[in-house]
């Protein structure tokens, strides 16, 4: 057990409507179902606790000072030049986060958790390093939210993710914002041999923005990289999302899926798989239902550079099939029953190597948004 | 058991029956026949109540309620079902869901109806998606055995099904018929389309009719209209018409 700093009366602190917000996004202040977790509101860390022999979740400011090896993974996934918003970032005195750091075979089913409150401050900033070394393999769940009380703000989050060889990280994050919230996640995974990178993300609250197109290098042989996103923009909430995949080694393979729904807002549905190298695989998927009046604009691109690499891409905008719905209801389903069941059909992505307690966790995001279609 | 008086019905704007008059008694079974397109799914359609399927001007009474007007989910809590002859697939809805979702039974009960019909290794898979025309049969009726429909009507129950799997179905329907019971005691009806008749060496049917341009056209012995039509096909029930 490594305790650097606990202050877990903070988090009960937290008004009711706020813990409710911050379950919805995976965090569990009993930690039953955790086993390790950090837990950030605004700029202050107030809790980091792990109690995974081989695992360590460590601040950044701590990590950097604590191994010097690390400075090696800072600001080299992501560039700081990126764009504004990692510059923003790297000009920062103090920057916030968390490092995780697998150690060489240590293999944990159950799931860190990473939680980012934004309660009061006017934009909260993070940066984050998920090191998974040689053979290790870790569950991280992410859970992002505003405070119900919080009406306008902006999180910018950097995220670092390095994958060792025959390494896995199945990485999911879950949003909850407010209408008035702005979120700008740059994120970045390098993949080594044999190495697998599975990101699940899930956002079906109302937001302002949300715009991110995070990348995977893959840079071994045998290399996988898989996202899935599971998205729903309400009115009046912009969602510019994509996933990038570079298949940068021999027989690397990778797969962006994405559901989005609209009951009246925007989504924007990026992909881009590069096929770089011979003996290489990638595949993108989007599919989107419009329930209200909105856009679903799903823009897939594959660029294949050698003879070798095999991409494809599907894509489908439209709306729930009539006769689905009357096929249900002839079973005895009322029209609204039907319509529920088959959107939460749609919405069910089989994600293979998930452990139980994320699919439970984006399980119950959907069953919460369920209630609103 | 269900009563269809001077139906028209219209698709988009066009009548495509006319003047349907049937009546199908407490545990009595009934066959229609027709040319491609004389409107036999159309009926079907019509009395579920699916959209875009407009009752003009007569009606439908089932079990003495003018159903007229229902919407489909309150004809099927009624007691009607319907077994689809191209049901949709349904991506992401798994079939122990659906038949969940449809009915009060448990999970153990599901699974020992679905082995009945050699489904049990289909529950967890997506409704529909990927199956073959046998198991599209055999899902159907598996669905239907979960929903117990007083009224079932069955549109070609025999296309895309292999002798293996027909005998399996044929039986099974017949047992969704109530045609194990004494005839005294016989309380479920049903309306089947066939083309081929194949349905009539599984199960007994007491009336046939005769379907031609969204007319009935005639009523009589099931198996008497079968040879009919397969000696003579079509143009004679046309003939008739004329006379």
């Amino acid at each position: 057990m490594s305790t650097l700093q606990t202050d877990v009366t903070d988090i009960e602190q937290l008004s009711q409507e706020d813990r409710e917000r911050l379950a919805l996004t995976g965090l569990e202040v009993e930690m039953q179902n955790r086993c390790g977790s950090f837990f950030q509101i605004d700029q202050d860390v107030i809790q980091t606790t792990c109690g995974a022999e081989g695992i360590e979740m460590i601040p950044i400011k701590a990590a950097l000072e604590k191994y010097d090896w690390v400075k090696d993974y800072y600001w080299n996934a992501v560039s700081r030049d990126k764009d504004k918003y990692t510059q923003y970032l790297a000009k920062q005195e103090s920057p916030q986060g968390l490092v995780v750091i697998a150690h060489e075979g240590v293999k944990v089913e159950m799931p860190l958790q990473a939680c980012l409150f934004l309660r009061e401050e006017p934009v909260q900033h993070v940066h984050n390093i998920f090191i998974a070394r040689e053979g290790s393999e870790i569950n991280i769940i992410s859970g992002c939210a505003s405070s119900w009380q919080k009406e306008h703000g902006a999180h910018i989050g950097v995220t670092e993710i390095y994958v060792g060889k025959g390494a896995k990280v199945t990485s999911t994050m879950i949003h909850n914002w407010n209408p008035g919230i702005s979120v700008f996640p740059r994120s970045a995974t390098v993949v080594e041999e044999d190495g697998t990178f599975l990101s699940n993300y899930v956002c079906m609250q109302p937001v302002n923005r949300i715009d991110m197109y995070p990348t995977a290098r893959l840079v071994g042989k045998n290399a996988v990289a898989r996202f899935s996103s599971i998205v729903v923009a309400t009115p009046g909430s912009t969602l510019d999302l994509g996933s990038r995949a570079i298949l940068g080694a021999e027989h690397t393979s990778a797969e962006l899926i994405t559901r989005a729904i609209t009951t009246g807002g925007t989504i924007i549905s990026r992909g881009h798989i590069l096929g770089e190298k011979d003996n290489t695989r990638g595949h993108i998927e989007c599919k989107g239902l419009i329930l209200k009046d909105g856009i679903i604009h799903a823009i897939p691109e594959i660029e294949g550079r050698v003879t070798g690499t095999e991409l494809s891409h599907e894509a489908a905008v439209g709306k729930i099939a009539r006769h689905e719905i009357e096929y249900l209801m002839a079973r005895g389903l009322s029209e609204e029953e039907a319509t529920a069941t088959i959107i939460r059909g749609f919405l069910d992505v089989k994600i293979s190597g998930l452990p139980a307690v994320l699919q439970e966790q984006i399980d119950a995001a959907i069953d919460k948004a369920e209630s609103g279609f | 058991m269900l009563d269809i008086s001077d139906l028209h019905v219209s698709v988009d704007g066009t009548e495509k029956l006319h003047d349907i008059n049937l009546h199908i008694g407490q545990g009595e079974t009934h066959i229609l026949m027709g040319p491609n397109g004389s409107g036999k799914s159309t009926l079907l359609k019509a009395i579920m109540g699916f959209g875009g399927y407009t009752i003009t001007s007569g009606s439908i009474v089932f079990k003495g309620q003018d159903i007229t007007g229902m919407s489909i989910h309150e004809r099927a809590h009624l007691g009607i079902g319907m077994m689809f002859q191209h049901p949709p697939a349904i991506s992401g809805l798994k079939l122990e869901k659906l038949l969940a979702a449809t009915s009060h039974l448990g999970a153990d009960a599901i699974e020992a109806l679905a082995q009945t019909v050699n489904m049990e290794d289909f529950l967890a898979r997506d409704t529909n998606v990927g199956f073959s025309g046998g198991e599209i049969k055999r899902s159907e009726v598996l669905q239907l055995k979960v929903q117990q429909p007083d009224f079932l009507m069955l549109d070609e129950p025999e296309s895309g099904v292999d002798l293996e799997n027909m005998s399996l179905m044929g039986k099974e329907i017949a047992g969704l018929l109530d045609k194990d019971v004494h005839i005294i005691n016989r309380r479920r009806s049903g309306l089947i389309i066939t083309h081929t008749g194949y349905i009539l060496d599984y199960l007994e049917a007491d009336q046939g009719h005769v379907l031609i341009d969204g007319q009935i056209r005639c009523h009589g012995n099931p198996r008497e209209i079968l040879r009919v039509v397969k000696e003579k096909g079509y143009g004679e029930c046309l003939r008739c018409k004329q006379m």
